[in-house]
């Protein structure tokens, strides 16, 4: 009879080892268990039962010591509110001799070129990141999954950022589709507009002086057989509302105008347009990649249909966009990437959480500070651009009145716009989009605009954003006004002007 | 009403301290700028539910800026073209003594 227990114990002594060791609460569970029931092997009066209730008592105190061990390790703080930072401001941590010095600061020049190329892409707001970073650390469930908290907290995170970016534009959440980017967001709309009206219209209108991607979609449908109209634009960069009403046809199924120009920073009369396509019954898409955020957009105001975000415009990560896709009355789409059937379907796969989450950061930002951003953004361009039309022979490129201030595009005759980029190499900028950087041809978008080759040739885009300095703007201004006048100087043609000749009079000998 | 002041003067203090650390040249005068600005925007505030609210954005934010700086001191570039500008004569506060670059 005694013999029972005896084999019976080390056994189960092993077993709850064995549980402690691997998962605590299962020895938590397992041991009341068998000590509750009416048939135990185990004699109560033994010392080995105490034996057993001692090591789970140990093993709870060892793991509370540890837990105390953390707090005072951390001084009883959460980690959000430790400074983990040297203390040191930004100009000591620089100069690795203020560092030992603790007191001096000496200030170097640095080599790094000033950013002022904001519309190809704006830095990261650290807010932004901030609100990143704990969904590439710990919540990496996929938004999704429905069966688990995981899947939970990422979906409840990005339907709140779906929900921002939907209060920014004046839309409803259920109305954003999260994308790659304005790209994708631009072939989407159009593309998925034109196959899915395409058994009753073939036609759609766009202007010439849209972003490349728009343009290579209409392009791309033209081969499927459908017929485009390339509205040209006034000198000002502006749409004129009657050729846009005169071109509208019965089989118009699509307008395509963007709100601001990439490179001129032009913004094109949306409330206007949006009233004609209704009024005409054609669906309106803005490609709005560099307005939101940047100016007050209301797709209900402005009667949008289809509308192309994007997020590292608006100060958030690169690679995510959203499109706006108006439910009531209803623009069907059909989709161009087919799959789980996520994104009411018009864009299947798994949604980037952190990046969704970012890009509503980002929006939530640009909403709360949007008045004050382009209060300063206006102040910094008016000083730019007044300090640069006061050099000889430079002109505006764009409306004056109806632009976003925030991109300056300036032509400076008689200077070659990549010697001058070369020239400022401590400023980095940009003569047109980044996607036509690479190539040495003229702006399309000023060609459109009827500006000469060599005008074309000799402009430059200067893009302000919400972290561009006033010491950052004097710098450039001063810069520029001395490597302009320093390539003017090499110039033969500056000299036939400084002598008075009038260029377009001389006969240049053939060769 | 006095202690709503001075937790805001010392929250102001804090944003200012811990702004100054990013090592990035744009986020730290940013950050100076934004905080001065929206500061000196509501001084005027005298509804105590309102000023609780702003109070506690701010405090949200000073966790921000906490963070971040750290994050941002441990992925420091080159000083921009701009900075390196100021100078003038050696003060003696701390972390303030500029020197110009041809000091020899």
């Amino acid at each position: 009879m005694s013999s029972v227990p005896t084999r019976v114990l080390p056994s189960l002594c092993r077993a709850t080892n064995l549980a402690r060791s691997r998962s605590s609460p299962l020895a938590r569970t397992l041991l009341p268990r068998l000590q509750g029931q009416a048939r135990c092997y185990v004699s109560s009066s033994g010392k080995k039962n105490a034996a057993v209730n001692a090591a789970v008592n140990v093993d709870i105190q060892n793991r509370a010591i540890d837990t105390q061990d953390f707090v005072n390790k951390t001084g009883g703080m959460k980690p959000s509110e430790m400074s983990i930072g040297n203390g040191l401001t930004a100009d000591a941590m620089m100069s690795p001799s203020a560092g030992i010095l603790k007191q001096a600061t000496i200030m170097d020049e640095g080599t790094r070129p000033i950013y002022l190329d904001m519309q190809a892409t704006t830095p990261t707001d650290p807010r932004v990141l901030d609100a990143m970073l704990p969904f590439f650390t710990g919540l990496y469930g996929n938004p999704h999954s429905r069966t688990h908290a995981y899947g939970w907290e990422t979906e409840k995170a990005t339907e709140e950022a779906r929900a921002n970016i939907a209060r920014l534009i004046g839309a409803d959440p259920k109305e954003i589709i999260f994308t790659s980017g304005a790209t994708e967001s631009n072939n989407m709309s159009i593309k998925g507009v034109a196959r899915f009206y395409k058994s009753k219209k073939k036609h759609i209108i766009t202007s010439q002086t849209e972003h490349k991607c728009v343009l290579d979609s209409c392009r791309h449908l033209e081969s499927e057989g459908f017929e485009i109209t390339y509205l040209p634009v006034q000198q000002n960069g502006l749409i004129d509302l009657k050729e846009l009403e005169a071109a509208i046809r019965p089989d118009t199924a699509l307008v395509s105008i963007m709100a601001v120009n990439n490179e001129i920073g032009v913004i094109q009369p949306m409330e206007e347009i949006g009233k004609l396509c209704r009024s005409r019954k054609v669906f309106f898409h803005t490609d709005a990649a560099q307005a939101v955020g940047k100016i007050p957009m209301d797709v209900n105001k402005m009667q949008i249909d289809l509308m192309s975000i994007s997020g590292h415009k608006v100060y958030g990560p690169k690679g995510i966009g959203a499109c706006y896709v108006r439910r009531r009355p209803r623009v069907r789409i059909e989709p161009l990437i087919s799959g789980g059937g996520q994104e009411r379907g018009l864009r299947s796969g798994t949604l980037a959480p952190p990046l969704v989450i970012g890009f509503g950061e980002a929006c939530r930002i640009a909403y709360e500070e949007l008045e004050y951003d382009h209060k300063r953004i206006s102040a910094l361009s008016k000083r730019l651009s007044d300090g640069l039309l006061a050099m000889e022979h430079t002109t505006l490129n764009g409306d004056p009145s109806a632009r976003y201030p925030g991109c300056v595009n300036i032509s400076f005759a008689y200077v070659e716009g990549e010697s001058l980029l070369m020239a400022l190499k401590d400023i980095a900028l940009s003569s047109g989009s980044a996607c036509t950087s690479a190539s040495l041809e003229p702006s399309y978008v000023l060609r459109a605009l009827g500006s000469s080759d060599e005008s074309a040739h000799s402009s430059i885009r200067f893009g302000i954003g919400r972290f561009t300095t006033e010491q950052e703007i004097d710098y450039v201004l001063n810069a520029v006004k001395q490597r302009v006048t320093f390539l003017r100087e090499l110039s033969p043609l500056w000299e036939l002007v400084q002598e008075g000749v009038d260029l377009n009079t001389i006969e240049w000998s053939q060769h | 009403m006095a202690d709503t002041a001075f937790r805001a003067r010392s929250l102001y203090r804090n944003l200012l301290r811990f702004s100054n650390r990013f090592a990035a040249y744009n986020f730290r005068e940013y950050a100076k700028r934004r905080t001065r600005d929206a500061f000196l925007a509501n001084r005027g505030e005298t509804d105590p539910g309102r000023i609780n609210e702003m109070l506690q954005k701010g405090l949200k934010e000073l966790q921000v800026v906490k963070r971040q700086t750290v994050v941002s001191q441990f992925f420091q570039m080159d000083r921009l073209v701009v900075e390196g500008q100021a100078s003038g004569r050696q003060t003696g506060g701390r972390g303030d003594i500029v020197r110009q670059k041809d000091t020899g």
